[in-house]
């Protein structure tokens, strides 16, 4: 990939962490244009606090701010409505000093009271946020859970632009919450005068505002004339066209009517149009943190047998997946990504060899095999997916019924634990942050055996939780070497005890009309998908 | 005619009242929990308690649905879960579009499908009536989503007469109101033939013909209004079907219709959104049904409502 982006490391005083302050914006770049980005789905909302879906991830990114923000197109950590900040020694106190004359979409100015008031809101039980969680470990966060307080007694207001954020335990992803859709600041006034309907009339301090949105037909963002970065955005405004089959929109991007498919190519279209060199030189590919994996449930006999879930390992046959869906992934060896920092290099995974694996299955007494069910969204290629996975198994005598079900059902048989096997294909953990730990807490660490939970293997090991905890206590920034090689040595663990195959890693490719400029990385931007539309321009 | 309106009334509304007990019930054993779609993969046991006793969901069943039963009485069908706002307000949003469709669509069908009808009926057993018969056949079993796009890349893509899809002007409704119509014709067309061969056997249009009128006059004076009867009774039924789930021909148009918003309501498990659709559509079924019973005297003044 080009190397349009130069990012600098600035290190602060007093030991902060390394943050990669500054965007070098594209000379190329030139103001105006509108853009049309097309969806299948409605956009269910475009309140920061309620949004949690791939489509609207990045729409509500370009409407709001929070303090932190990532450099466009990496997963580097920035300022953005904090111009800087402090962390205690101990690690549990942030000072956030902000950035004065940050103007909200309605022109009053932010101040720390919003910060304050925007927390309260996300944490509030009543806003019914599926992003609460993500701030438990702010002080007075159990307090505001439970409904006995109304406010986070952790978070105080200095002056105006000041504010102060205690923890209740260290935490080394705090400043990546932070930057979560989440944490966006919201003007109060804004969200009680829409009375309920905040997601349908947004009101931040983002690059864009909502000018006009046609339920089921299109929403137009403007840009914000007072955006307080300055030179960005460079679009006009972006149009995203709701109700437009993925088909029919890579007509309209051939016919210059639309600029970025924002479901992607249809499967059923990739071959075609990456096999058309004039086509296949508008997709951009990057990588995506995302892992595919098959869950096996280590509560339930034989898959509670080690051996058997290694031998399971062993059987799978990778490369042959990745072919069904196109080559659009790569192989995978372990858990987390490759782009995910933590992540062991070096580390090859468990070969794809069925004869030693049906060795391995008759050591463990399982010499004529057993009978199981693997569960599997029914949408394309899932199913085929898992006849693949089936017949790797038949290999070794394991006699596999594919249970396909809506994507509903097979969540509520994970989370209820009666699946033994699940395919996590169209379910699959795509990371909130770039960081090593949440592939852990909810999908592998103990927290995530309850009923209704994502952890479907059940596997729960109290000293690996541990390390985990260990592993995020490592706030220093001089330590966080030290903090990914503990991740590492999670993953490494979990990978002995099996209780996952690692299938593959989705790439993500973007298709742009020719007219799109901007650096290749701002197409597969990891934070911002399908486009970060604060920094791409049009070139005519 | 007071007395027997006022009974349909009272019947629909009951009928409307099974409907809505039914899709409850069935939304509330499916083994999927809208909760959890809400409280997204981040959230905690106890956020998940949270919101299914905010949204009443850990209520048993009677008092969850005499709930929503109050509420639809006093015109309330409740607030989307996931786009947290009116499910009236998104219905309404889509009221237009979707009626626009189906009044084209169905006008479409009934042009092609009652003139192919009576042309093959006047020309049975000959190669026209073969080959109409053998269109209505390819129609009739012609997948939605082919015909559709077929449709779109010719006269859109290709010839560049009709936009790719899209709502507002005369010339986006063109192509798939044409869709529909083909689709619905080969029903229609069969119907209309089969009703007009069987007119066409019975005394009075002999009678008719033996007292020298034209045979054109025949035709449309004796012969149609009589045969087109029991076709009108399947427009009932179409206006149904057009308000609940023309799901494929609104996407790959991208038509802004109510099949689209239910589509995805199924798929997220967003009840209220789920129930209201439902609700329309059935609604729109048994209003058309009414409608079409009223009209049947008018068309034939042998029919009494009673």
């Amino acid at each position: 990939m080009k190397k349009l982006l130069t990012s600098t490391a600035l290190m602060f005083a007093m030991g902060l962490p390394a943050l990669a302050q500054e965007y070098t914006p594209d000379p190329a770049a030139a103001p105006g244009g509108n853009i049309v980005v097309t969806y299948k789905d409605d956009v269910a909302t475009l309140d920061p606090a309620i949004g949690y879906d791939w489509q609207n991830w990045s729409m509500i990114k370009s409407l709001f701010d929070g303090l932190m923000d990532y450099v466009p197109g990496t997963t580097d950590l920035r300022p953005g409505l904090a111009e800087s900040y402090e962390i205690s020694d101990d690690g549990l106190t942030y000072i956030f000093n902000l950035r004065p004359g940050v103007l909200f979409h309605n022109g009053r100015e932010m101040t720390a009271e919003d910060v304050k008031y925007s927390l309260d809101r996300v944490t509030n039980p009543e806003t019914l946020s599926p992003g609460a969680g993500f701030f438990a470990s702010i002080a007075g966060y159990d307090a505001m859970s439970d409904g006995s307080a109304t406010s986070l007694s952790g978070v105080t207001v200095i002056d105006p632009l000041t504010v102060s954020i205690t923890l209740s335990r260290p935490d080394a992803t705090f400043l990546h919450v932070m930057a979560l859709n989440f944490a966006s600041v919201v003007p109060q006034e804004a969200v009680e005068a829409a009375n309920g309907d905040f997601g349908k009339m947004p009101v931040g301090t983002g690059a864009f505002s909502l000018d006009e949105w046609v339920i089921g037909q299109r929403l137009v963002f403007a840009k914000n004339e007072n955006y307080w970065r300055a030179g960005v955005p460079y679009l006009d405004a972006v149009t995203f066209e709701v109700g437009q089959e993925p088909v029919v929109a890579l007509l309209r991007l051939q016919n210059g009517e639309v600029d970025v498919p924002g479901d992607g190519i249809p499967p059923a279209k990739f071959t075609e149009v990456m096999g058309d060199p004039a086509q296949a030189a508008q997709v951009i590919e990057g990588g995506q943190l995302q892992t595919g994996y098959i869950t096996l449930n280590v509560t339930m006999p034989p898959f509670d047998n080690v051996a058997v879930r290694q031998a399971v390992n062993m059987a799978i046959n990778k490369e042959r997946i990745v072919q069904i869906i196109n080559g659009r992934a790569v192989p995978a060896t372990q858990p987390l990504p490759p782009s995910m920092p933590g992540y062991t290099e070096g580390y090859a995974g468990y070969p794809f060899d069925p004869e030693a694996a049906k060795a391995m299955l008759a050591d463990a007494g399982f010499a004529d095999g057993f009978e199981t069910d693997l569960y599997v969204m029914n949408t394309d290629p899932n199913p085929r997916i898992a006849q693949a996975i089936q017949q790797d198994l038949s290999s070794i005598g394991i006699t596999a019924n594919i249970l396909s079900l809506a994507q509903a059902n097979v969540i509520e048989a994970g989370g209820a634990g009666t699946a033994p096997m699940i395919w996590s294909g169209g379910m699959a953990w795509i990371a909130d942050f770039p960081d090593p730990s949440n592939f852990y807490g909810p999908i592998l660490g103990c927290a995530g055996v309850v009923e209704g939970g994502w952890n479907w293997s059940r596997y729960c090991v109290p000293a690996l939780d541990e390390l985990a905890t260990a592993a995020d206590s490592i706030t220093d920034p001089a330590m966080m070497d030290e903090r990914m090689s503990k991740w590492s040595d999670v993953y490494m663990s979990v990978m002995e005890d099996a209780p996952w195959v690692p299938v593959f890693n989705e790439q993500r490719y973007t298709m742009r009309s020719p007219r799109m400029g901007g650096a290749e990385e701002l197409y597969v931007d990891p934070v911002s998908i399908p486009v970060n539309y604060d920094y791409v321009y049009v070139t005519e | 005619m007071a007395g027997y309106l006022l009974r349909r009334l009272v019947q629909s509304a009951l009928i409307l009242l099974g409907v809505s007990f039914i899709t409850y019930f069935l939304l509330f054993i499916l083994p999927a929990d809208p909760v959890r779609q809400i409280a997204g993969r981040a959230a905690t046991a106890e956020t998940v308690a949270n919101i299914r006793e905010q949204l009443g969901l850990d209520q048993p069943f009677l008092v969850q649905y005499s709930r929503y039963l109050a509420g639809l009485f006093q015109g309330d069908l409740g607030r989307s879960y996931l786009q947290r706002t009116e499910v009236s307000t998104l219905i309404g949003a889509r009221l237009p579009a979707t009626l626009q469709l189906m009044a084209a669509g169905i006008a479409t069908e009934l042009v092609l499908g009652l003139s192919m009808g009576v042309a093959a009926a006047l020309t049975r057993g000959k190669a026209l009536d073969n080959s109409l018969m053998i269109t209505s056949f390819v129609t009739v079993s012609a997948p939605q989503f082919v015909v559709s796009l077929l449709l779109l890349y010719v006269f859109a893509v290709k010839l560049g007469w009709f936009p790719i899809g899209g709502y507002g002007t005369f010339a986006h409704i063109v192509l798939p109101a044409l869709t529909l119509g083909l689709l619905g014709s080969g029903w229609y067309s069969r119907m209309m033939r089969s009703s007009m061969v069987e007119v066409l056997r019975t005394d009075y249009i002999r009678t008719a013909r033996a007292k020298g009128l034209t045979r054109a006059r025949v035709i449309l004076r004796h012969a149609l209004p009589n045969a087109v009867l029991p076709v009108i009774a399947m427009i009932g039924i179409d206006i149904g079907i057009f308000m609940g789930g023309i799901v494929v021909v609104e996407s790959v148009f991208g038509w802004p219709g109510i099949g689209q918003l239910a589509w995805q309501a199924i798929q997220r498990v967003d009840i209220p959104i789920i129930m209201g659709v439902t609700l329309v559509s059935a609604a729109a079924i048994v209003i058309g049904n009414l409608l079409a019973d009223l009209i049947a005297p008018f068309i034939d003044p042998r029919i009494k409502l009673r």
